[in-house]
């Protein structure tokens, strides 16, 4: 299989400001004129964004309440997770196509994995965090540790947990750019039509930048609904 | 002595050979312990660091479970239920209190209630009686934990335990983060608490002067889990069983013993209460009956002035001669190890003490402190008695 | 011999054969792959990630540290892990070639500043976690401000700085895989000129790009436990936060 030709370096010159535009400078009226092209990358990038981030919450979540009981499991799964967040992306792309071929599948399992050690060791810390003379006194009412951990340690670590979301959601934005060399789209494919070409550079990477602080305020915003016992101190 | 309430769900507790064996270690954590904790009473448990009382006390509701032995609450082994099932019939109160930072005090509060499916009506109510019970304002209920002070945290922590009504109740240093001010006073409440609850208690303290103050009967524990005594406060105070419980009570335990009564309840010395111008063969007749050699010059409402001088007692009538004033005047109400402290700081023998009104009531001194001690105890005072009067 | 088990393994067999011997590219004409070549880029890629790795720790370290010291960098810690986070390397790379044009030198200023937020971050906290009462007796002692950054503060800090410092090496050293962008040829060569390499070309760098940076990973997590101090590996932080006062199963000698 060949991969996707994805080194042209052909300066796009689509109609308008055509003196900005060969000149290389930054050109408002160009970005005013052809800003419907970024809209599907960003769509599509929204989607590598998402997707993989809930998916790794929620492998990372099963994971978590198992590795609560037998502590042994920790470790492991750090361990291996370790080793997947290590690979670079890029090759990470090219190692999966041979199993799954070229196009988002690969993109998202590579991407999945990247989350699940944040994710895993937020959601651990945090219930880990839960101070021990709460969860003494939790059992000492008569919750049984089911109840102990969906009551009283799951909500205490909402904060924990949200931190890890936002910076999966970060890591993973910045990721999907480089998902084009697994033969899905994104912004980063958008800014590797014309790598050279500074408005669109700066169009699409500044979708990007924007796309992340966008997330992360949402998920801060929903941490923060989540938590009214935080905002009130004595 | 405390009213037996009518209300009162309260249990008796029996430890009947509990033994706690650690995995690997050599000695037990709990040897051998049985005693027997009648109910609506306050048994302490007490002793030095590794002596095994809190580890008894989780073994109650099987915080920790018991290796041999049994633990029989009303009668029923703690065992044949299961544990979440047994805890939320026991209150539980530790040091650093648990709230829930997440819920509100209600909710809180609400903790057992919620388990055992009350309605929300039903549980409103409640939280409302017991917010009201710990002198907390209603609308406590709906702030969060982070919001209150520590004092008022260990008080939501009390009403948490006793949502439910349990028979007993387990708590472990429950003052122990507080500051003393405010420990004494949490103290104090908490005993007037429990004279109209009546609750069957285990409470673990370090502080041997804490134990004497709370408990209606302590249970010393030494290390290795062994009980060294177990008994009312004035009975320890006044017979150890053993070289380790004296020492552990402290060598001031005399004064303890004090700590527990007030003036009025010991025998005072008679003092003759005289008034400018009696005649004097009426004030010599008096002083021949009192307990002191000295006349005590009162006013018109007998309100003590001074010693009087032999001179006053000289002419046809007495005149207002004081040898020395009537300090230190100590009252019926004032705790006697207080009153002794003000006898020992001033330069007389005697002290005067008077009643609410302050008129004289009679004459405190050493020797009438010593009396007391030697004598053996009508009754066996606690500290709430002390409370309750 | 080797050859019939690599077979076996279909395009995997095929791409560390594209390792170790050379071959025509598939546009032809160039011989492509083999040891000579792919040690070559991967001279490149470790130049431009050590010098990257070098430079943004001699930049962000010293200045971590100070701001920690004094307590004054909360905002710009968090800031910078931030911002670090959401710009994606591909686009701050393009940025940068189409601003200011392709070549080593780019390449590697877009390195240092993907390594920068790591480094201040990990620095930042880790002084920021020496205990309070630490660095209080020894001013007390006497000690001046520079004098404490050095004797305590860094060397209990270093476990703390060198996490930082493995975050940064496997991010620099996965981003230098897309440096042929800028004309730079390191092991994302390959990958980036399929035309040339094909894909058996792309998977044979890619393992190599792996591999490589596990390598530095397991390099740095060794670093930093050994630069961890024995008494700070017997007192585990976390479980001390979590200790009070009576006793769990697991301390059967307290009361």
């Amino acid at each position: 299989m060949i991969g996707l030709p994805i080194a042209q370096l052909q300066i796009d010159k689509p109609g308008g400001a055509d003196d900005c535009v060969s000149s290389n400078g930054f050109c408002p009226e160009w970005i005013a004129e052809n800003i419907d092209r970024y809209w599907t990358p960003l769509l599509e990038h929204v989607y590598l964004t998402v997707a993989p981030v809930a998916i790794g919450f929620a492998i990372s979540l099963a994971l978590a309440i198992m590795a609560h009981r037998r502590r042994w499991l920790t470790g492991p799964v750090i361990a291996i997770s370790g080793i997947f967040f290590a690979i670079p992306s890029v090759a990470a792309f090219f190692l999966l196509q041979p199993l799954t071929g070229l196009g988002y599948t690969t993109a998202m399992v590579a991407l999945v994995s990247y989350t699940l050690l944040i994710i895993f060791r937020n959601i651990t810390d945090g219930l880990r965090n839960v101070p021990a003379e709460t969860r003494d006194a939790a059992l000492g009412q008569g919750l049984t540790e089911r109840q102990v951990l969906y009551r009283v340690e799951f909500p205490m670590a909402v904060p924990e947990i949200m931190a890890g979301l936002r910076i999966a959601t970060s890591t993973t934005v910045g990721l999907a750019a480089l998902a084009v060399f697994a033969g899905a789209g994104g912004l980063g494919a958008e800014i590797l039509v014309d790598k050279r070409f500074k408005s669109n550079v700066v169009v699409a990477g500044g979708l990007a930048v924007l796309l992340a602080a966008a997330f992360d305020l949402m998920i801060l915003g929903a941490q923060r609904a989540m938590t009214p016992w935080r905002r009130s101190r004595a | 002595m405390g009213d037996q309430s009518d209300r009162s769900t309260a249990e008796p507790l029996e430890f009947r050979e509990v033994t706690k064996r650690y995995p690997g270690a050599s000695k037990p954590a709990v040897d051998k312990l049985s005693l027997e904790v009648p109910a609506g009473e306050i048994c302490v448990l007490v002793g030095p660091s590794g002596c095994g009382k809190t580890t008894a006390m989780r073994m109650v509701n099987r915080m920790n479970e018991i290796t041999s032995g049994d633990i029989l609450l009303g009668g029923r082994s703690v065992k044949d239920r299961k544990p979440a099932e047994l805890r939320r019939e026991i209150g539980y109160v530790i040091q650093h209190i648990g709230l829930f930072p997440h819920w509100t005090i209600a909710e809180n509060i609400a903790t057992v209630p919620k388990l055992q499916g009350w309605d929300k009506a039903r549980i409103a109510a409640r939280v409302e009686e017991l917010l009201d019970l710990i002198g907390l304002p209603a609308d406590t209920s709906s702030r969060y934990p982070s919001q209150l002070s520590g004092g008022q945290r260990q008080r939501v922590g009390v009403a948490r335990a006793l949502a439910c009504d349990p028979p007993v109740m387990l708590m472990d240093e429950p003052f122990g983060a507080i500051d003393p001010i405010n420990r004494e006073r949490l103290q104090n409440e908490f005993l007037r608490l429990q004279a109209e609850l009546r609750k069957t208690i285990v409470f673990v303290t370090h502080d041997i002067d804490e134990a004497i103050k709370m408990g209606d009967r302590i249970a010393i524990l030494q290390e290795g889990g062994k009980l060294a005594q177990y008994a009312p406060p004035a009975e320890l105070l006044m017979y150890p069983a053993s070289r380790f419980v004296e020492d552990f009570v402290g060598s001031d335990r005399a004064l303890k013993r004090l700590a527990l009564q007030r003036v009025r309840d010991i025998d005072l010395w008679k003092a003759a209460a005289i008034r400018v111008g009696t005649p004097v063969t009426e004030a010599r007749a008096e002083l021949e009956d009192a307990d002191v050699p000295y006349g005590m010059l009162v006013d018109d409402n007998g309100r003590p002035k001074g010693w009087l001088s032999d001179r006053a007692m000289t002419g046809e009538r007495v005149t207002d001669d004081v040898r020395s004033p009537a300090h230190p005047i100590v009252e019926l109400d004032d705790v006697l190890r207080d009153a002794l402290a003000d006898l020992l700081s001033s330069e007389t023998r005697y002290g005067a003490v008077v009643d609410k009104n302050g008129s004289l009531a009679g004459v405190l001194s050493l020797e009438v402190i010593q009396h007391f001690l030697h004598a053996a105890p009508a009754a066996s005072p606690t500290g709430a008695d002390l409370i309750s009067e | 011999m080797i050859a019939p088990g690599l077979a076996f393994l279909g395009d995997f067999g095929e791409a560390i054969k594209f390792i170790f011997q050379e071959r025509e590219s598939v546009s032809g004409g160039v011989q492509i792959g083999g040891i000579p070549e792919l040690a070559g880029f991967t001279a490149t890629h470790m130049y431009v990630s050590l010098a990257a790795l070098a430079i943004a720790a001699v930049l962000a370290i010293p200045l971590a540290l100070w701001l920690g010291h004094l307590g004054r960098g909360d905002f710009i810690a968090t800031a910078t892990s931030n911002v670090g986070r959401a710009v994606p390397s591909l686009a701050l790379l393009a940025f940068f070639i189409s601003f200011v044009g392709l070549g080593y030198t780019n390449v590697i200023a877009v390195l240092v500043l993907l390594a920068i937020p790591p480094l201040i971050t990990n620095t930042y906290v880790g002084v920021r976690q020496v205990d309070r009462d630490t660095v209080d007796a020894a001013r007390g002692q006497g000690l001046t401000g520079m004098e404490i950054v050095r004797k305590i503060e860094l060397p209990l800090a270093l476990p703390s700085i060198f996490a930082g410092m493995r975050t940064s090496a496997v991010n620099v050293v996965a981003t230098a895989t897309i440096a042929p962008l800028a004309n730079v040829q390191t092991l994302g060569e390959p990958i980036i000129t399929p035309q040339t390499y094909g894909f058996v070309g792309q998977l044979g760098a890619s393992i190599l790009v792996a591999v490589i940076t596990l390598l530095v990973d397991f390099l740095f997590a060794r670093l930093q436990r050994a630069v961890t101090p024995e008494g700070v590996k017997l007192a585990r932080p976390a479980k001390a936060r979590r200790r009070f006062s009576f006793p769990t199963k697991r301390s059967p000698k307290q009361a």
